[in-house]
């Protein structure tokens, strides 16, 4: 068998495609939470919790009402883009003239509830959820088995991450929300009303990540505490990439997720901590982040 | 301190030296620790203006390195306590000098993160024992004092507490606490009137670590143990609720706020289950949403209006 440094080649290419996989987690997670933050000012710390909830709900779907995996990759972002409507209408309109903490503090304290109420219905333990037939099985490429679900996961996570891009960067509506974020009092005088697209923007990043949470439910054991682990780890990775471009966001979540890949190869102990050292890097010699501005 | 804080402290300090004839000294032990937890935390958050999202970092690192002083190196207690209160201080220093080069939510975000960091550390980290925690860790003796007996021990929590308590005021009131309000309400001014800003936020930090450190010590000599749920973003999480919910920048706020989340964690763990959780949380979103000064914070604005409106 082929070796590459001492490890086989198929484990190093199979890891690499893990990498990728949460890699595309955390692009689309960290696109996410730019897309909030720039809009609302606001760190959505229950972005981990709404992405379970997608999660939750593809399984809820399945089991009590019976809708597959296509249906629910549809109905749930938009449910949990309802709810992010909803909290943005009860709760966080309220902030925005605040101290941006509040907004951290508040989303914590909603997170928390969204998971221990999950917590409290279906208990810590994960619920299987099978991988839909088109996906099931993998490609031979020859040098590895790809799994197709694998592939899926990051050409679905690309491809809204391009889509969002597109939309940001090239259509009216992303005018008017890049307007939006630079000065919402002019663009509101323009005539354009920003509190509907300050509540349909948080709808839309929380969807983003119920989105992700559909998509990683084949993937992992569905169950009420796989948002929270994984949001300090997308709350690095913003670090690292800093807020400032959509691209900046996709490159640095896929990047970070082969790093952490490749490092489960070589110094496997150090898997879980190798995004939480390069944040430390490079807050020393770049504390804006790599794609970032200081202000 | 004022002399009505004074009084207040004095009544305070009386009332804490009587409760174990009334309550199960554990439960005020843990209270104290959990305050002094708070009160550190909110030397930062209250005075500072700094929001720490991974304190209980240093609350953990303490419990496992006086844990380890204690059962493996067999140190004296108080020789222990201090131990883990330093490497806690340090561990500070290291986390603060990275986390300050930002500001605002990246800062909640960076310190979020490398504590994180830490924790997995722990949880790896062979001297930890890992899920088990640190267990059997002998409490010693003091002057002569079996430590052991429940009452000698909360004598000595209680002494721990009033101390830093007292030294955390005399902080906030000496030059240095009122640099380090100018920073909070106004950092760029607090540059150009010539102060080394990075500094001060570094020292208290330290200060703030250090003392949540000893608040760690003390709670392993007091449980015997030491666990990675101390170390955990859910104690950061709960540290920052205690603050909010008592009243942030201000004097017992923290210690009110604590002694109500731990009653209540107490009183309802067997209760109602993971709902603790969800009613942890919505405290968190009232509080945000209705009640920013905390329980003190608001007692003593209504108290102005009061006094105002006779005058």
């Amino acid at each position: 068998m082929t070796e590459i440094f001492g490890v086989p080649i198929q484990a190093l290419f199979g890891q690499l495609m893990l990498g990728l996989v949460n890699g595309s987690f955390y692009a689309v997670l960290s696109l996410g939470l730019a897309v909030i933050f720039g809009m609302l000012n606001i760190i959505n710390f229950a972005h981990g919790a709404l992405y379970m909830a997608g999660a939750m709900l593809a399984w809820m779907g399945m089991e009590y009402l019976g809708i597959g995996y296509w249906w629910m990759l549809v109905l749930a972002p938009i449910s949990v883009g309802l709810i992010g409507i909803a909290i943005e209408r009860l709760m966080l309109q309220w902030l925005y003239k605040l101290d941006h903490l509040y907004g951290l503090l508040l989303t914590f304290g909603l997170a928390l509830m969204i998971e221990g109420l999950f917590r409290d219905l279906y208990g810590v333990a994960g619920q299987p959820y099978s991988i839909p037939e088109e996906f099931s099985g993998a490609f031979n490429l020859g040098f590895m088995f790809l799994p197709k679900y694998r592939a899926w996961i990051v050409f679905a996570s690309l491809s809204v991450c391009l889509a969002t891009w597109y939309m940001v960067e090239k259509t009216r509506l992303g005018a008017y929300l890049r307007a939006a974020t630079e000065n919402p009092q002019l663009t509101q005088a323009f005539g354009i009303n920003v509190p509907l697209m300050v509540m349909l923007t948080y709808g839309f990043g929380v969807g983003l990540a119920g989105f992700a949470g559909v998509l990683a439910a084949p993937a992992s054991q569905v169950g009420p505490l796989m948002g929270s682990n994984l949001i300090i780890v997308v709350f690095a990775v913003v670090v690292i990439g800093g807020m400032g471009s959509i691209l900046g966001s996709v490159v640095t979540g896929l990047g970070l997720g082969i790093i952490e890949g490749m490092t489960k190869v070589f110094w496997p102990e150090a898997s879980a901590t190798v995004v939480f050292m390069i944040m430390a890097v490079v807050l020393m010699f770049r504390p804006a982040g790599l794609f970032g501005r200081e202000k | 301190m004022s002399r009505r804080v004074t009084i207040a402290y004095l009544v305070g300090l009386v009332l804490l030296l009587l409760a174990p004839t009334l309550i199960y000294p554990i439960l005020v032990m843990k209270v104290l620790c959990f305050a002094l937890f708070a009160c550190a935390f909110n030397l930062l958050l209250g005075y500072t203006g700094l929001l720490s999202f991974g304190h209980a970092v240093f609350l953990g690192t303490a419990g496992y390195v006086t844990g380890h002083a204690l059962k493996v190196w067999e140190l004296p207690t108080l020789v222990g306590l201090l131990a883990g209160t330093v490497a806690a201080a340090a561990l500070g220093w290291v986390i603060g000098s990275l986390a300050i080069r930002r500001q605002g939510i990246y800062f909640a975000m960076v310190t979020l993160a490398l504590a994180q960091m830490v924790f997995f550390f722990f949880l790896q980290a062979p001297f930890t024992g890992g899920e088990d925690g640190l267990q059997g860790v002998p409490r010693g003796t003091l002057f002569g004092l079996d430590l052991a007996n429940d009452i000698n021990l909360y004598y000595l929590v209680v002494a721990i507490f009033a101390a830093s308590f007292w030294l955390i005021q005399r902080t906030i009131h000496s030059p240095f606490g009122q640099i380090l309000k100018a920073i909070r309400e106004n950092e760029p001014r607090a540059i150009s009137l010539g102060y080394d800003v990075a500094k001060y936020k570094l020292l208290a930090f330290v200060l703030s670590a250090g003392l949540a450190g000893l608040a760690g010590a003390t709670k392993t000599l007091v449980f015997k143990f030491a666990t990675l749920t101390d170390a955990h973003w859910h104690t950061s999480g709960e540290v920052v609720l205690m603050t909010l919910l008592g009243g942030m920048g201000t004097v017992f706020g923290p210690l009110v706020g604590a002694t109500i989340i731990v009653t209540l964690q107490n009183e309802l763990a067997d209760k109602v289950g993971s709902l603790v959780t969800v009613i942890m949380g919505a405290i968190f979103v009232i509080c945000v949403l209705a009640f920013r000064r905390g329980i003190v914070g608001e007692s003593l604005a209504l108290y102005k209006r009061m006094i105002g409106q006779k005058i």
